[in-house]
């Protein structure tokens, strides 16, 4: 019986011993967003540091938030959107940069720079990866077919019942994030798209509960095949992702017709940060992998794979013309007046809002 | 049961003279040996060895010691979080307790998170729900179960091993897997629509993916084998020489069944049912795969609670009503086969 007990304590020890072999010294652990980078980006760092990359992906805010405030994630960059991060830095996530590691800050845009400053004042804890808006992406040839004239330049193709459901039977995909689509729907009302007032927002409900049977998914990252193979008509989706699916039809040469378009109303402006945890294992290889993308060299090679526009000035000279020239990545100085961008919601609220969102899902 | 009861008894009474026997190395006798050599792990072990804990004690203590540290810990932490606040923090929920003074220690119990419950009537529909398909699956796995246990006990000795063997075998494969194979065989352009529209059978092909009827496929082919396993267990027991003599007597073989071999195997059925319906109440893999987005389960709520909108303290309310739900039905039918012991 001694040896069941003896038996048991190192077991136990055993167990407990497993997970602590982890923070080795050159290796660093990325955590961003899906389809979000050009991955000979990461073979060049590795090459040129040896320090290896660990590479982890996921579609949704709420899903690297829950983790991050869980603590412990292990990972060293994190990508979160600019009111998401805003929240994170009071709830006391990241640490501040090092900014003497950082040589290449010089590069970044100050049009940017400005913006993000909002999210985290003096941009202490985060540099800008990419950022985009968040419109509607379309089937050219689809919505032709079921309607000559379709607003695919407004609100109106999504919101207004009587012209989504002509397109219900094609396919409408709707991101998965409430802190886009009832903003979204405020701007389609004539609201104020950040507002915080539960009266107001209960708009939002009503507007979006009315197209609710005309979705068939709410989802953050299928539509780019959705749209690429043409199973789908329509998908409120971010910019880059749209223009990737449209590259994707193209090479594969299937017919399908993909374009992007920001609304007339205006649109979500939004700014994906990296930023250091503060449990971060390897706090050192982060600002240096942080600093590596801030290369004009390396910035520009990644926008001109994932068709989103950056916020490194020194990359403008070097990227591919339909980047740059594209008004759907870089939009025209008229186009940014009519962009709109968000803050965080207070706990309460937001308790709020992610109720009325598993109403709109669950469609009860 | 007897004979098992005293094959394990034998060797712990030979283990106790075997402290002095020499370590082999990588064995978790040998790891002790150098485990020793840490201070805490020596105190922990001497302390064992010392406090006089006989080792029937011991034996006897594991398992409430198991329960406490892996089920009432984790479920008073839980218990815990549900009476907190959502907060923008880390973790994102404020404190329960808070020291006043360095003397007193105030305690904050926030009960929004169980009115909220309460009030809205989400919650409820999902639990009423999960109650739904978790009692038809169970009521399924059961029909289906049985035939196939009795069947296995019928088929000649030498093959039920085989037979037994191809029960525990998809057990290989890990469960997401299976399930979403599951898709493959569900969606529109899949193989049953194919199947069933080549034979002719249908002209339009089906919409199962997406809907309960999906989710309910996916629970009982989960789970059956949990419903399998203690029917024939108890089916395999019976002795024949009992139906021989009910047909001696003239009894019917329906009737036979019914009033030898399903009362025997009472007992089977009772631990299959639970095995099948506890774990598919707080189902998520399922619904979350195989049904739509209009399948309410207390287990999806769950997740989306935690992860989408990651309030802690609400999903932890939830997670103790889904316990208590739970645990009211198991401890009455323990009382009832209490009371069935003594009468």
């Amino acid at each position: 019986m001694k040896f069941l007990a003896k038996s048991a304590l190192a077991a136990v020890f055993l167990a407990g011993s497993g997970t602590t072999a982890w923070s080795a010294d050159a290796v660093v652990n990325v955590y961003n967003w899906s389809d979000y980078i050009d991955e000979s980006i990461l073979a060049e760092f590795e090459k040129e540091t040896g320090i290896k990359v660990v590479y982890d992906v996921f579609d949704s805010n709420d899903i690297l938030e829950t983790k991050l405030l869980a603590g412990g994630t292990g990972y060293d960059v994190v990508v979160p959107s600019g009111s998401f991060l805003s929240r994170q830095i009071q709830a006391g996530v990241f640490q501040p940069l090092d900014k003497s590691k950082l040589p290449n800050l010089g590069n970044m845009w100050d049009v940017v720079s400005e913006r993000t400053a909002i999210y985290d004042p003096e941009n202490a804890h985060s540099i800008n990866y990419m950022w985009g808006t968040t419109g509607i992406g379309y089937n050219v040839e689809k919505i032709a077919e079921r309607m000559s004239d379709a607003p695919v330049d407004s609100w109106k193709l999504i919101f207004d019942p009587a012209i989504l459901s002509k397109f219900a039977d094609c396919g409408v995909f709707m991101l998965n994030a409430p802190e886009e689509m009832i903003p979204a729907a405020l701007n389609y009302l004539g609201e104020d798209p950040d507002s915080h007032d539960p009266k107001i927002i209960a708009k939002a409900e009503e507007v979006l509960l009315a197209i609710r049977p005309h979705i068939q998914k709410f989802h953050s990252s299928e539509y780019i095949n959705a749209l690429a193979n043409g199973d789908i008509c329509i998908a409120v989706g971010w910019s880059g992702d749209v223009l990737q699916a449209r590259d994707r039809a193209a090479e594969a040469e299937n017919g399908v017709n993909v374009n992007y378009s920001t609304p007339v109303e205006g649109a979500l402006m939004w700014f994906d940060q990296m930023a250091i945890p503060k449990d971060a294992p390897n706090v050192e290889n982060a600002h240096k992998f942080i600093d590596y993308m801030m290369r004009a060299e390396v910035m520009a090679k990644a926008s001109n794979y994932v068709y989103y526009a950056n916020g490194n000035k020194a990359s403008q000279a070097l990227l591919e013309p339909d980047v740059i020239g594209d008004t759907a990545i870089y939009p025209s100085d008229d186009a940014l007046g009519t962009l709109y961008i968000t803050t965080p919601y207070p706990p309460k609220v937001q308790r709020k809002v992610t109720r009325l969102w598993t109403k709109v899902k669950s469609g009860q | 049961m007897n004979q098992k009861h005293q094959d394990t008894k034998a060797p712990a009474v030979e283990y106790l003279d075997s402290s002095s026997t020499d370590s082999v190395p990588g064995t978790l006798e040998g790891f002790h040996k150098q485990l020793q050599l840490l201070p805490p792990y020596r105190w922990l072990s001497q302390a064992i060895a010392g406090s006089g804990i006989s080792a029937r004690g011991l034996l006897i203590a594991t398992p409430y010691l198991w329960l406490l540290l892996f089920f009432l810990a984790p479920f008073l932490i839980v218990l815990k979080i549900s009476f907190s606040e959502y907060a923008i923090a880390q973790p994102p929920y404020t404190a329960l307790f808070e020291w006043v003074d360095d003397i007193y220690i105030q305690v904050k119990l926030n009960l929004e998170n169980y009115q909220l419950l309460y009030e809205d009537s989400l919650y409820w529909r999902a639990y009423l729900n999960s109650v739904k398909i978790a009692g038809i699956s169970t009521l399924l796995a059961l029909l289906v179960g049985y035939p196939l246990a009795y069947g296995m006990t019928r088929a000649p000795r030498h093959w039920r091993l085989a037979l037994l063997m191809l029960v525990i075998l998809p057990f290989w494969t890990s469960f997401l897997i299976r399930v979403y194979a599951w898709i493959g065989i569900l969606k529109k352009e899949g193989l049953l629509n194919l199947l069933l529209l080549n034979l002719g059978v249908i002209d339009q092909p089906l919409t199962v993916m997406n809907t309960d009827i999906a989710v309910y496929i996916g629970i009982v082919y989960s789970y059956l084998p949990f419903m399998v396993l203690p029917l024939y267990a108890s089916l395999e027991k019976m002795d024949d020489s009992l139906l021989e003599a009910a047909a001696d007597l003239g009894c019917r073989p329906i009737k036979s069944f019914w009033q030898i071999t399903f009362p025997i195997s009472i007992h089977g059925v009772i631990a299959g049912c639970f095995l099948v319906f506890i774990p598919a109440l707080g189902e998520f893999v399922i619904p979350d795969l195989l049904g739509g987005s209009g399948t309410l389960m207390i287990g999806k709520t769950l997740w989306a609670e935690f992860f989408s909108n990651r309030d802690w303290p609400l999903s932890s309310a939830v997670a103790v009503v889904l316990l208590l739900i739970l645990v009211v039905p198991i401890v009455a039918f323990q009382k009832m086969q209490e009371k069935d012991k003594v009468a």
